[in-house]
């Protein structure tokens, strides 16, 4: 599912945050339950920057909205509430597709995750959804008793149960925020096609930075400066460790962009198999610039470790894709992981051999 | 979603049409077009595009439908081998 469960995933939760500062604020309007802050709907360049910091990877546990309720325009009882999650970017992508309308928008406490994800472990659910009702008093504030969820909030959420417990009936919006204002102009009524989750070239463009972030790892780039180290000490020569760290550069770009980038044209259904694709056709390429230069361990060393390691990125990219079943992924896990250790130990036999000899 | 498919055959996604009561909440909530209402009731007419998130379950107030909710992570389930526990994204 969607940009939850990358490498560098939603990170560790502090039991206490603070929210920062809150640019989006543009003053608050009296309503019979207090001061309710009013929001602006224009981006600034500060909320365009933080998108690039999350796309990246950087301080993504530290973007989040101060649950509650928010005033966009001048809201009134028959406003429609939008229900999001208290990760910026969702906060974002809802409250600028307002701009020149009045709603009401109730942030829900996600834990500052994104919508969909935050749905799959239940911190976007029915007892948040409860919760907020109640505690911001939304009864007093609206007569039409209905909350407009957005549709990627429904795996954690039982519409009855809200209905139950608030008498409040919950509307399934789009998928994405782009179509609220096409679907609260139409009654509230959704097409089929604001129902469908994409997954175009350029969302899969948009999540790979995360998938990369790996290149960023202190493990990583221990191991890294650990091998040129080596070979400035002169404990191994320059050219095969220039040619092990290239490779394994290669190596990552191969199943954590060209993957995801050339997805629908890289044969197989499995993740593993198109990295193993990606990653052999990388390795021969690196094979060729290499020629001649190279003994056969170190030959079958750069060409399985590539293909192993593409492979691995590959797969993991199955939990940012938006078409992945667990069951599918636990029966290529099944099938790749013993290929890829038996890859893995090959590769480090063949390394041992190439520099030994 | 196009080209876009996964695995076959594999989606745990059951559905009971004798318990449905025709509400067409499934229909809204899947992001990937399962269902299809036929003679007043759901049908599957795509289980294999299934991604097991849950919501029509959730969302199903006859109880009619069952699926073994997951998210499709392979990180996740590595996560999960390593801690002893089920799939999970360490959030």
């Amino acid at each position: 599912m969607s940009e939850c469960c990358g490498p560098s995933c939603c990170g560790t939760i502090a039991e206490e945050y603070s929210y920062g500062e809150a640019p989006y604020l543009s003053g608050s309007m009296r309503t019979p339950i207090g001061e309710v802050p009013m929001v602006a709907t224009e981006l600034t360049p500060a909320d365009r920057l933080g998108v690039l910091r999350v796309r990246l990877g950087i301080n993504r546990g530290h973007y989040r909205i101060r649950p509650g309720l928010y005033a966009v325009g001048t809201p009134d009882d028959t406003t429609p509430v939008l229900v999001t999650a208290n990760y910026k970017l969702s906060f974002d992508a809802v409250r600028r597709e307002l701009n020149g309308r009045n709603a009401w928008m109730l942030v829900l406490d996600t834990r500052g995750v994104n919508v969909w994800c935050a749905a799959g472990k239940g911190t976007f659910g029915t007892a948040e959804v409860v919760r907020q009702v109640r505690v911001t008093g939304l009864a007093n504030i609206v007569s039409h008793y209905t909350l407009v969820l957005p549709q990627l909030g429904a795996p954690g959420v039982a519409a009855h149960d809200v209905r139950a417990a608030t008498g409040f009936r919950v509307v399934y919006g789009p998928v994405r925020a782009a179509d609220l204002p096409a679907f609260l102009d139409d009654r509230m009524r959704a097409t089929p096609e604001m129902r469908r989750v994409r997954f175009r070239l350029a969302d899969r463009f948009a999540v790979t930075g995360t998938e990369l972030s790996v290149l960023r790892d202190p493990k990583v780039l221990a191991g890294a400066a650990a091998l040129l180290l080596a070979a400035a000490l002169g404990l191994l020569s320059w050219a095969p460790v220039l040619l092990a760290l290239g490779a394994g550069i290669a190596a990552v770009l191969a199943g954590a962009l060209v993957v995801p980038l050339a997805l629908p044209w890289i044969p197989g259904r499995a993740f593993a198999l198109k990295g193993a694709f990606a990653g052999a056709a990388v390795a021969l390429a690196l094979v060729t610039i290499v020629n001649g230069t190279l003994d056969v361990a170190g030959g079958v060393a750069l060409v399985l470790g590539v293909t192993t390691i593409s492979s691995f990125a590959a797969m993991n990219y199955t939990g940012t894709s938006t078409f992945t079943s667990l069951s599918g992924v636990l029966w290529e896990m099944r099938r790749a992981v013993p290929l890829q250790v038996i890859g893995a130990v090959v590769t480090l036999v063949a390394l041992l051999i190439s520099i030994v000899w | 979603m196009g080209r876009l498919r996964y695995i076959d055959g594999v989606v745990t996604l059951e559905l009971d049409r004798d318990a449905c009561n025709g509400c067409r909440m499934c229909m809204a909530v899947c992001p990937h077009g399962v269902f299809e209402m036929a003679d007043g009731s759901a049908r599957i007419v795509d289980r294999d595009a299934c991604i097991e998130c849950g919501a029509c379950v959730s969302n199903c107030a006859a109880g009619a439908l069952s699926v073994d909710p997951g998210v499709g992570c392979a990180a996740a389930v590595i996560q999960g081998w390593l801690t002893g526990t089920g799939p999970t994204c360490g959030c």
